[in-house]
């Protein structure tokens, strides 16, 4: 077991905003993590990734809590992307890419970072400064920036990573989940994305751990935990759910004003007893 | 001149062009003002072959320490810009902006304008170094104040510091204020003078006196250099890379406090020097701290010198105050570089 959270809980000037979670990452898995809006996702991340204190329970990294690592080693084997990254300085892409690589002559880096940058699909912007690309660019240049931080590491990786596709185009959604696929499956990577896309997530991620109110809801396979009434419980998302012949499921959202606008001439058809319309 | 797609120059010819002018505006410096000097007048002095007294005391104990001094101020003006610079990651920091200079200036005047009552017994304890002192403790203590501040539980917010800086620089400012309002006519030229800098009165005395400071804090900015580049992407990435991002501030505080604190007290306030020669490495050499801080301090040790000699030459035998003529130099080539940009 590469991380073993246990009972994690997570305070923000008191609050506790991450509570009693408990899960497990093995190497070589992709878990996304999902959520509505203010459930502690980004807080889980941060608490993970050392930047908030964890205030209850424990976190085992590689078999040794996460606390007793120095943040040097730590920073060998645990690469962290966060939300938003901004650059106001003029470094190239090629530079922010490079700052990922721990103290190394140039040319001892270069190999990496041209493999990143291709693999990334930034290479024609390498000499471009990072301040004057969209906001898909420089995500996916953080993206390699985080990459190269780990990419010759040696022993356990984990790889943190908050909303990396958000402003990504949907073929490059695809290249970098399949990217990070790859990189759990061939390396052993240990890969935690937290994500929005349900879609994106079903059908990349060996598992999906859903949170909600802080609290972790479930954790299971894409097909577990995407069903219509998970959905509805904790997003009030009301879906049809397609279970693929792939063996992953497709939620399709439904327009809630059409349901209402259609529901009128089925209700005759609804149970007449009103218990029963409570139970369902 | 070499350019590269990101529209830069080659870091090894650049650094040997600022190199170059730093030796011409050297070899400018000691040779022109009242006394002119030659070419081979300062190298005969230099190997002791000249009998000339005027000549060698003017080159020696007026023009030498005033370049050495004009140098290592400048360069640590740039340096502290630079480094302050990346901390906020705000391209228009300045060392001005956490206290220090308003905190050394307003220990100054209090030397100045109290010198002769409250201040007495000061003044006759630490003779011709009451001003220098007095300016080093006002300036240094107000960083640390800002940084106490801004710490809490251990951490230091960078925000908090940002706003304790600009608090402290008020109230430093309205004490600055009630004292010019108290002072003589007298101490009112002195006082001017002083707030508009200067490098007239540098002699060996200022250069022992700073030189420790002033240099450390340039042989220790590089150390910070990889932790700056990983404070351009957040302070958050910082940690992320394995830094200790605590460490890194108090380190870049206390650089860039005790520097500016010495600089401010031997030379009095002299601006634009942190804010433009950083901005100008980052446009032509990139962003990069390995390059910007050395790059940095050899052009704003030229860049000072270089305003020395004009604020020398255009109203002699007078002399302009540098901190004045670094901002008629510094302004107008600011705002040309802003409307450049906003055009490309």
């Amino acid at each position: 077991m590469l991380l073993h959270v246990d009972g994690l809980g997570v305070h923000l000037s008191g609050k506790p905003v991450v509570r009693d979670l408990v899960f497990q990452l093995d190497a070589g898995e992709l878990l996304v993590v999902l959520g509505p809006n203010g459930a502690g996702k980004s807080t889980l991340l941060r608490g993970l990734a050392g930047e908030h204190k964890v205030a209850r329970g424990q976190v085992m990294f590689a078999g040794r809590p996460l606390a007793s690592w120095s943040s040097r080693d730590l920073a060998r084997q645990r690469a962290v992307m966060p939300q938003r990254v901004e650059v106001n300085f003029p470094l190239t892409v090629e530079e922010v890419v490079r700052l990922g690589r721990p103290p190394e002559s140039i040319s001892q880096s270069m190999p990496v970072l041209l493999e990143l940058m291709e693999l990334l699909d930034i290479n024609h912007l390498r000499h471009r400064l990072a301040p004057g690309l969209s906001g898909g660019e420089q995500q996916r240049v953080q993206l390699a920036r985080v990459l190269a931080q780990i990419w010759d590491a040696e022993g356990p990786v984990l790889l943190l990573l908050d909303e990396c596709t958000s402003a990504l185009d949907p073929a490059h959604q695809q290249q970098v989940f399949s990217l990070l696929r790859r990189l759990a499956r061939q390396r052993g990577f240990a890969v935690l994305a937290v994500a929005h896309d349900l879609n994106l997530a079903a059908r990349f991620a060996d598992r999906l751990m859903l949170l909600h109110q802080g609290q972790g809801y479930m954790v299971g396979s894409p097909s577990e935990v995407l069903t219509k009434a998970v959905l509805a419980d904790v997003y009030g998302l009301s879906a049809r759910i397609l279970e693929l012949d792939e063996g992953y499921p497709l939620v399709i959202p439904q327009d809630d004003a059409h349901k209402s606008a259609y529901s009128q001439p089925f209700s005759r058809w609804e149970p007449i007893n009103p218990s029963c319309r409570q139970a369902s | 001149m070499v350019i590269d797609g990101a529209g830069r120059m080659a870091k090894g010819p650049a650094l040997l062009m600022i190199l170059g002018a730093a030796f011409a505006v050297s070899v400018v410096s000691v040779s022109s003002g009242a006394y002119p000097l030659s070419v081979a007048d300062i190298l005969a002095v230099l190997m002791g072959d000249l009998e000339d007294e005027i000549a060698s005391m003017v080159l020696l104990d007026v023009r030498l320490p005033r370049l050495v001094l004009g140098f290592l101020v400048g360069a640590v003006l740039a340096v502290s810009g630079a480094i302050l610079q990346g901390l906020f990651r705000n391209p228009l920091a300045d060392p001005g902006l956490i206290g220090v200079s308003a905190g050394a200036s307003l220990a100054a005047i209090a030397v100045i304008v109290l010198g002769g009552t409250w201040l007495g017994g000061w003044l006759e304890l630490a003779g011709v170094w009451a001003l220098p002192i007095s300016a080093f403790i006002g300036g240094s203590g107000t960083v640390f104040l800002a940084w106490r501040i801004a710490r809490r539980a251990g951490q230091t917010s960078v925000a908090t510091l940002l706003l304790a800086g600009i608090a402290i620089n008020a109230i430093a400012g309205a004490g600055t204020g009630l004292l010019t309002f108290y002072s003589s006519d007298e101490e009112l030229r002195s006082l001017t003078f002083w707030t508009m800098g200067s490098l007239g009165h540098a002699s060996w005395d200022d250069v022992a006196m700073a030189a420790p400071w002033l240099l450390l804090s340039l042989c220790a900015a590089p150390f910070l250099a990889r932790p700056l580049d990983a404070f351009l992407l957040g302070e958050q990435v910082v940690g992320h890379l394995g830094y200790n991002t605590d460490w890194t501030k108090r380190a870049a505080v206390l650089i860039a406090g005790l520097g500016v604190g010495a600089a401010v007290a031997v030379s009095g306030l002299i601006g634009f020097v942190g804010l433009v020669v950083p901005h100008l490495v980052r446009q032509t050499l990139g962003a990069g701290h390995r390059i910007v801080l050395p790059a940095s301090a050899l052009a704003g040790g030229t860049l000072l010198v270089g305003a020395d000699c004009l604020a020398r030459v255009v109203v002699a035998p007078a002399e302009l105050p540098i901190g004045l003529m670094m901002a008629l130099i510094g302004g107008p080539f600011f705002l040309i570089l802003l409307l450049r940009t906003r055009i490309a």
